[in-house]
């Protein structure tokens, strides 16, 4: 009974300095660059046209519709994404699990702007969810695969044991190969969330919304400054997704391991 | 003679294989072609076997991870291939290799899972926890909320171990559990199980690729082949003394009678009272008179408790007045619970002959190399009869005979000197045994020397 002692070990490891720094400093500095752009925008002379544009009620609104788009992106590739990359490691379903991902593969390779006008033209819809489809398509891919790696990842030995000791194939999946491809699959979702937030730019071509009508007013009317200040709200919106994606990482992975 | 662990409780089931074939899909070959055997209730049978010869597939075909292709199994009389798969699994015990628990749950969570399955509810539950981890020897407030990373190898496989035994299920199926720590934990994980054994009865499938671990743990050893064909299927004692065959014989390796002598206690031969004793108190002269008459030259200083201290011979007692300084002091001795193996290291580092002690350090006789000697050639020729009475050759038939008299420590074993059986399983007992005899020794050189 003379094992070696371990009680110096810590229970939960500290998350690395660089990504600590990172964690910190990329929502500061989305802060202060957002800031200042803002600050720059409202304080400088503006014409009508501008000054119909760069209101906080229209900004506002704006990075809500986009907000909006990304939540319902997300939902739409967790909600399908997650469990059709789990069913394709079942062992009856590996024949057609190419299939699927080859589907996936040609969402993402093709153009967002494609998918999303081939999507209008052939439903004719309009609105948030002629945005909200295509995109989660063009962004399903990063989840599928690494659902799909994750589980496959997993400890085959693990596998056996879980099942070994009397666990259904159901509690195999859901308390032991889930619960440990969980940090590939939320490296995933965040993947998919920081496209979708990009791809969310084009909503305004089938009516939208979000800040890439800002980008577009600013373009089409020549008024550098509401182009300016859209695509800056933009990708602050990103790197603060990002930064959440990165934060549910940290917190949400499975207690124990690393 | 006590007798241990075969006698307490059995809570364990028989098992029995009847041929059991599989075929992997895409292989011309079977894995595992036509075994049978019985595993008997409350016995640890091992099977070993060169790698890839089947040993997994045989095992992991009792609790049906693999489906056999044809042949039959039944656990305790019920045909396993009818009931449900995921609830059988759940009455068989279940450890391998490097521990397999769960990462990203703690020890308790680890050990809860089966009872979890089964429904238990929260208090019953952490009760067992408690209980098991106790069992396995780790301390549960220490170790109860701790992740598996956070543990030596070691107290993996005991946590592994308690896993396996959660929900008390009557077989316990091990497939090389120790083959990943270091050979000293293995070797306590080792007498770890055995002690649990000897209280708990189960019936243990064990797989191993290591002889000795399958000589140490076996009540029965099947030495397995090609494609799982069974090459001997008997007690260790008789493998060791009557291979089947040359791959047996191969397997048993080099040493095959040092190992059975680690399956035997000095308590189990005969060692004769040779020594002439006297008292420290006792005067030269008297002792002298003594030698004189018995013819020796010789004799053995005792304390009052009757522990060897010094030996003197005859010419120191003719210029001393008192027995009480004199002598040579006893080196090692070996108690009754010693194997034959720490025996024979005792004999010849004290040259020929060593001082038997009792429970209590006190003399009881001497062991010397005719008697080690005698006993191995007396073993390997009764088993040598009983392989011929087999006439099968295979042992399987043979064993029936040998099974009886190993378990029964009848009369007329412990008359013709040797008894087996016991030993084997005893394997905490004997660890024991062993260290008793040195700190023993060492107390008695202590006391004589002051
Ligand atoms: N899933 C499988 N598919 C095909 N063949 C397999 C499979 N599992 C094992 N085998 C083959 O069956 C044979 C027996 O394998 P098994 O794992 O039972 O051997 P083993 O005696 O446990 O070996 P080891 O001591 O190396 O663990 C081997 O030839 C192996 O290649
Ligand atoms: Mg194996």
């Amino acid at each position: 009974m003379s094992d070696v002692d371990v009680t110096g070990l810590s229970s939960e490891p500290g998350l690395k300095r660089a990504d600590r720094v990172r964690l910190l400093a990329q929502p500061l500095a989305v802060l202060v660059v957002v800031g200042a752009v803002l600050v720059w925008a409202f304080a400088r002379e503006t014409d009508e046209i501008e000054a119909e544009s760069i209101q906080a009620g229209v900004l506002l609104t704006k990075t809500w519709e986009h907000l909006l788009i990304t939540v319902v992106v997300t939902a739409i590739v967790v909600g399908v994404a997650v469990p059709l990359g789990a069913m394709l490691t079942r062992r009856w379903a590996k024949p057609v699990a190419p299939v699927f991902l080859g589907i996936a593969n040609i969402g993402q390779a093709a153009p967002a702007l494609g998918v999303l006008v081939l999507f209008f033209l052939w439903t004719g819809w309009e609105g948030l969810w002629a945005a909200a489809l295509p995109i989660a398509f063009y962004s399903l891919l990063p989840v599928l695969r690494n659902t799909i790696v994750g589980i496959q990842s997993v400890d085959p030995s693990l596998v056996d044991a879980a099942r070994g000791i009397g666990m259904s194939p159901r509690s195999v999946l859901l308390r032991v190969e889930m619960p440990l491809a969980l940090p590939m699959v939320l490296a995933g979702i965040r993947t998919s969330l920081v496209l979708a937030v990009g791809t969310a730019t084009l909503a305004f071509f089938v009516n939208g919304g979000g800040l890439g009508e800002l980008v577009d007013t600013g373009y089409k009317l020549n008024r550098p400054a509401v182009l300016v200040v859209g695509a800056v709200l933009a990708v602050g919106l990103a790197l603060v997704v990002d930064w959440l994606g990165a934060l549910a990482e940290q917190l949400l992975g499975p207690k124990g391991l690393g | 003679m006590t007798s241990d662990s075969t006698d307490s409780a059995v809570s364990g089931v028989e098992i029995q294989l009847e041929g059991v074939t599989k075929r992997y899909p895409g292989s011309a070959e079977p894995a595992v072609k036509d075994v049978t055997m019985t595993i008997p209730a409350g016995q640890i049978v091992v099977l070993v076997g060169p790698s890839g010869c089947g040993k997994t597939t045989t095992m992991r075909m009792i609790n049906r991870l693999i489906e056999p292709t044809s042949g039959r199994i039944t656990i305790g009389g019920e045909d396993a291939l009818e009931l449900d798969d995921v609830r059988l699994r759940r009455k068989i015990g279940y450890a391998i290799q490097q521990a397999g628990l769960f990462p990203h749950f703690t020890v308790a969570q680890n050990i809860a899972v089966v009872p979890g399955l089964l429904g238990w509810d929260k208090k019953r539950i952490a009760e067992r926890v408690d209980e098991l981890m106790d069992l396995v020897g780790l301390d549960a407030s220490q170790f109860r909320d701790r992740y598996p990373r956070q543990l030596s190898g070691g107290q993996q496989q005991r946590v592994g171990v308690a896993r396996a035994l959660a929900a008390d299920p009557p077989v316990l199926l091990m497939d090389e559990p120790f083959g990943a720590v270091d050979p000293i934990t293995r070797g306590n994980l080792q007498d770890e199980l055995l002690r649990l054994q000897a209280d708990l009865g189960k019936t243990i499938v064990f797989v191993t690729h290591d002889f000795d671990e399958a000589v140490k743990l076996g009540d029965r050893i099947a030495v397995l082949g090609e494609a799982s064909t069974i090459q001997q299927y008997d007690t260790p004692e008789a493998i060791l003394a009557n291979p089947a065959n040359d791959m047996v014989a191969g397997f048993v390796g080099a040493g095959a009678s040092l190992k059975q002598l680690t399956l035997l206690r000095v308590r189990d031969v005969d060692y004769p009272d040779l020594a002439l004793t006297a008292d420290v108190g006792e005067s030269p002269s008297e002792l002298r008179a003594r030698l004189a008459r018995a013819g020796d030259t010789y004799a053995l200083l005792v304390d009052r408790r009757r522990r060897p201290q010094r030996w003197v011979h005859v010419r120191n007692l003719s210029a001393a007045t008192s027995l009480a300084n004199i002598g040579r002091p006893v080196g090692d001795t070996v108690s009754t619970q010693s194997t034959l193996q720490d025996a024979l290291e005792a004999i010849l580092a004290e040259g020929g002959r060593a001082v038997v002690t009792g429970t209590r350090g006190e003399y009881v006789g001497m062991i010397d190399i005719e008697t080690v000697t005698g006993v191995l050639a007396q073993l390997r020729e009764e088993h040598e009869s009983a392989g011929d009475a087999g006439d099968a050759g295979d042992g399987v038939d043979g064993d029936g005979t040998d099974a009886a008299d190993g378990d029964g420590h009848g009369g007329d074993a412990g008359r013709a000197g040797v008894a087996r059986g016991d030993a084997a399983r005893d394997g905490a007992g004997r660890a024991d045994g062993g260290v008793d005899g040195d700190a023993g020794a060492a107390a008695d050189s202590g006391a004589g020397t002051s």
